[in-house]
C-alpha cells in the first residue's frame, strides 16, 4: 500500500472534507444522529491511517509539495493551492487526526443524551473542523493557510455554541469569535504586507528568499509582528487570552480537541512555519509575552474551582511556554512541546469530561474521593497530570525541559525565570485538582472550595438535563469502554513518548536543520532544577489539599491581594468590557448625531425643495382643456416667430 | 382682389375661431369656434386652388366639409352625454385633470 506519501497526506486532508460534504448535503442522514456519527468516525479513522502513511514517507526529512494553480493572473498565478508535506506537518497531521478520531469516538457516549439531529450537527462540525485544521497544517502558502485558519475559527465558534440555547454558551462563542478575529485582522494585514514586499505567498519561496537575503529587512519587524498578532489571538496569548476560558462552555470533548490539542496550537504552528522570517526584536516580544502569559494563566489556574477552567488556563499557560521557546529562537522545542502537550492535554480534558459525566458538575467542590469510584479515570488523569507537571518518564518532561533550556540558550534569562515559576505553579494547581477531585473527601473538598470569596461556578454539563439531582454522589463510576478507550490510548501514547524521549535523551531532532533542537547544550543543573521545582509544587499541593498540614485559608491569606486579583481575572475582562462599552457608546453617539443632523438634514432639505417646486409647478396643470389649447396656440406662435427670425 | 386678401380673411376667421375656443365658457360655443377655424382653413384651400388653377384644393374642401359635419354631430352628442353625467356644459367646471 506504499502509495505516494504526498498523495497520502492529500487523502488524509480530503477524507474529512468528504465526510463533511456527505453530512452537510444529505440532511435526513445528518439528522439520523448515530449513523452520521459513525460515518464521521470512519472517515476520521481513514484520515488517521493516511496521515500515518504520509508521515512514514516523510520521517527522514523528505519534502513533498503538491500544488495547483489558483487565482491565475497575467500568465502566472498569484497563489497556488495544494499540500506541503514534510516531517513537521505530517507529525502534526497525525496529532490532529488522532485526537479528532479519539474525541469523536468519545463524544458518542458523552453526548448520548442529545437529540439525533443535534448529534448529527455536532459530527458535521467535527468533520469540517478536522478538514480545516489539516488544511492549516498542510498549507503550502500563507493564503491557503489563512483561509483554513478562518474555517477553523468558524468551527470553534459553532462548537463552543453547540448548546446555543444556553445564553453563556452563545456569549462565549461570540466572544471567542470576535477575540480571535481581532488577531486575525493582524494576520491578514501581515500576509498582504509580506506579499507586497516579496510578491509571493509560498512558504518554500519565502524561505529561499530569506536565505538568499532577497527580503528587505526594514519593515519586516512590522510584518512579522502582524503575523504574530494572528497567533496571539488563536493561541490565546496575553492580552487576547480571555476567550479561551470562556470557551469551556462548549462540550468537553470539543474543549479537548479544539481548545487544547489542535486549534489553539495553530498559532504556535504558524510561528513554527514562518519563524525564519522573524527578526530578533519581534522574537524578543514573542518570548516575553509568551512567558508572561504562562505566568498569568498559571496564577489564574490556581484559584479556579471549575475543573475545565483550570485546564483551560493551564492550556493558555502551556501555549505561553511554546511561544517562549519560539521567541528564544528554538521553534523546534516549541513544536515538540506542542505535540506532547496535544496528547496529554487532550487526555486531561477527556478525563475531566469523564469526571463531569459521572458527577454531573464541573465544580471541584462537587467532587472528591473519586479515585476509589473511578479508578481507571483517576489513573489516566494522573498520567496526564504528571506529564503536564514535567515528571521524568512522562510525556511533558523532556519537551518542557527543552523549552527551558531553549530560553537559556537564547539568552532569555527573564522568560526563563518566569517559566521556572510557572513550572512550580503548574505542578501545584494540577495536583490541587487531582487531590481535590480524586482523593480528598467530598465534604472537605467543598469546605476548601467555599473558603474563598467569589467562588466561580460556571454551568453544568447540559447533557444531563439539569443540575445534580439531590445526592449527586449516588453512583459515580468509570465511563463505558467507548469513552475510556480514547483515554487509555492517549495515556499510553503520552507514556510512550515520555519513556522514549527520556531514554533517548536530548537527541530527538525536530524541524529542519537550523532550528533543530538539541544543538544547544543545557547546563547540568537544569534537569534537577526543573524536576525539583515540579516536585516542590506537588509537595505543596499535597500538604495543603491532602495532608492539610497547611491550611488552605491561611495560604490564601498569604497571597491575599494576588488571590483577590486572580479571582477577578486581573480585571482584564472588565477592562475590555469597559473600553468596548465606552468606545462603542461614544462611537454610536457620534454616528447617531451625524445621522440625525447631517444625513437626515441634507435629505430633508432636498425633499422640502422638491415638494415646494412641485407645488409651484402643479398650478400650471389647471385641468381645463381651453388652457391647454391656449398653451398650444401660444407655443405654435412662438415657434413660428422663432422660425421666421432665427432660421432665415 | 389678389390671393393675399383671401389669406388675410382666412387668418382673421381662424383667429376669431381660436379666440372663441379659448375664451368661451359654454362647450357649444367652443364647438362653434372650432367650426370657424375649420372654415378658415376651407377658405385657404379654395383660394389656393383658384389662384393655382388646380382642383385638388376644391376636393379637399369637400372632404373637410363632410368631416366638419360629422365632427359637429359627434361633438354635440358628446356635449349631451356630458350634460347628463355632470349636469353642466360649462368648460371651466370640467377640470377633472387638474394637477
Amino acid at each position: 500500500m506504499m502509495a505516494d506519501p504526498g498523495a497520502l497526506a492529500l487523502i488524509g486532508l480530503l477524507l474529512p472534507a468528504v465526510s463533511f460534504l456527505i453530512l452537510a448535503v444529505i440532511a435526513p442522514f445528518r439528522r439520523s444522529g448515530r449513523p452520521a456519527a459513525y460515518t464521521s468516525i470512519l472517515f476520521a479513522a481513514g484520515s488517521l491511517a493516511a496521515a500515518i502513511g504520509a508521515w512514514r514517507g516523510h520521517a527522514e526529512g523528505q519534502v513533498t509539495r503538491l500544488a495547483w494553480e489558483w487565482l491565475p493572473s497575467n500568465g502566472h498565478s498569484i497563489a497556488t493551492i495544494g499540500v506541503l508535506a514534510d516531517r513537521d506537518s505530517t507529525l502534526m497531521l497525525i496529532l490532529v487526526a488522532l485526537v479528532a478520531l479519539l474525541v469523536q469516538l468519545y463524544s458518542i457516549e458523552y453526548l448520548h443524551g442529545e437529540a439525533p439531529a443535534a448529534l448529527g450537527r455536532y459530527y458535521t462540525y467535527h468533520s469540517l473542523f478536522a478538514f480545516s485544521m489539516m488544511g492549516v497544517v498542510l498549507a503550502p502558502n500563507l493564503l491557503q493557510l489563512f483561509i483554513c485558519w478562518e474555517l477553523v475559527g468558524l468551527c470553534s465558534f459553532l462548537l463552543i455554541g453547540f448548546w446555543y440555547q444556553k445564553p453563556e454558551a452563545a456569549r462565549a462563542a461570540v466572544k471567542a469569535f470576535w477575540t480571535t478575529k481581532a488577531g486575525d485582522i493582524g494576520l491578514l494585514i501581515g500576509i498582504v504586507l509580506l506579499w507586497r514586499v516579496t510578491g509571493t505567498f509560498d512558504l518554500g519561496e519565502l524561505r529561499t528568499m530569506v536565505a538568499s537575503g532577497a527580503v528587505p529587512v526594514e519593515g519586516l519587524s512590522l510584518i512579522t509582528f502582524c503575523i504574530y498578532l494572528g497567533a496571539v489571538g488563536k493561541s490565546a496569548q496575553f492580552p487576547l487570552h480571555t476567550w479561551l476560558p470562556d470557551a469551556m462552555e462548549g462540550p468537553t470533548p470539543v474543549s479537548a480537541l479544539i481548545h487544547a490539542a489542535t486549534m489553539v496550537t495553530a498559532g504556535v504552528y504558524l510561528l513554527h512555519r514562518t519563524v525564519f522570517l522573524f527578526p530578533p526584536d519581534v522574537l524578543m516580544v514573542v518570548a516575553w509575552i509568551g512567558a508572561f502569559t504562562a505566568l498569568l494563566a498559571a496564577v489564574l489556574a490556581c484559584v479556579q474551582d471549575d475543573i475545565k477552567r483550570v485546564l483551560a488556563y493551564s492550556t493558555v499557560s502551556q501555549l505561553g511556554y511554546m511561544m517562549a521557546a519560539i521567541g528564544a529562537g528554538f521553534s523546534a522545542a516549541g513544536f515538540f512541546h506542542l505535540l506532547t502537550h496535544g496528547l496529554f492535554k487532550a487526555l486531561l480534558f477527556l478525563g475531566a469530561g469523564a469526571v463531569i459525566h459521572a458527577v454531573h458538575s464541573n465544580d471541584l467542590s462537587h467532587m472528591g474521593g473519586l479515585a476509589k469510584k473511578m479508578p481507571q479515570t483517576a489513573l489516566v488523569f494522573g498520567i496526564g497530570t504528571l506529564s503536564l507537571a514535567g515528571i521524568p518518564l512522562f510525556g511533558g518532561f523532556l519537551s518542557k525541559e527543552e523549552i527551558l533550556s531553549a530560553t537559556l540558550a537564547g539568552h532569555q534569562t527573564g522568560p526563563f525565570v518566569l517559566l521556572m515559576v510557572v513550572a512550580f505553579l503548574t505542578a501545584f494547581y494540577m495536583f490541587r485538582v487531582v487531590f481535590l477531585a480524586f482523593f480528598a473527601s467530598p465534604a472537605a473538598a467543598g469546605h476548601y472550595v467555599n473558603a474563598g470569596p467569589g467562588t466561580v461556578v460556571s454551568g453544568f454539563s447540559r447533557t444531563h438535563d439539569g443540575p445534580p439531582k439531590g445526592g449527586h454522589y449516588t453512583a459515580p463510576h468509570d465511563p463505558p469502554a467507548v469513552m475510556i478507550l480514547p483515554l487509555w490510548v492517549l495515556a499510553a501514547l503520552s507514556l510512550a513518548v515520555g519513556v522514549y524521549s527520556t531514554a533517548a535523551g536530548r537527541v530527538l531532532q525536530f524541524g529542519p536543520g537550523a532550528e533543530g533542537a538539541g544543538e544547544h547544550v543545557a547546563p547540568p543543573w537544569l534537569t534537577p532544577a526543573a524536576v525539583g521545582v515540579a516536585i516542590a509544587g506537588i509537595a505543596l499541593a499535597w500538604l495543603v489539599y491532602q495532608r492539610r498540614t497547611i491550611d488552605a485559608g491561611k495560604l490564601a491569606a498569604v497571597f491575599g491581594p494576588i488571590r483577590y486579583a486572580a479571582l477577578h481575572k486581573f480585571w482584564i475582562d472588565d477592562i475590555y468590557e469597559g473600553i468596548l462599552a465606552f468606545a462603542l457608546l461614544a462611537l454610536s453617539r457620534i454616528v447617531g448625531w451625524l445621522d440625525r443632523y447631517l444625513v437626515d438634514g441634507v435629505l430633508n432639505v432636498v425633499s422640502a425643495w422638491t415638494v415646494s417646486t412641485g407645488d409651484l409647478l402643479r398650478t400650471v396643470q389647471t385641468g381645463r382643456a381651453q388652457d391647454y389649447v391656449y398653451g398650444v396656440a401660444v407655443g405654435l406662435l412662438v415657434l413660428l416667430l422663432w422660425m421666421r427670425w432665427a432660421l432665415t | 382682389m389678389g390671393l393675399q386678401a383671401y389669406l388675410i380673411l382666412a387668418a382673421t376667421v381662424f383667429c376669431i375661431g381660436l379666440f372663441g375656443v379659448v375664451t368661451r365658457r359654454n362647450t357649444i360655443g367652443i364647438l362653434l369656434g372650432i367650426e370657424l377655424m375649420l372654415n378658415a382653413v376651407n377658405i385657404n384651400l379654395v383660394a389656393f386652388s383658384h389662384f393655382n388653377a388646380s382642383t385638388t384644393g376644391m376636393i379637399f374642401t369637400l372632404f373637410t366639409i363632410c368631416i366638419t359635419v360629422s365632427e359637429a354631430a359627434i361633438g354635440l352628442a358628446l356635449v349631451i352625454l356630458l350634460f347628463r353625467v355632470r349636469r353642466t356644459v360649462m368648460a371651466d367646471h370640467l377640470d377633472l385633470l387638474k394637477g
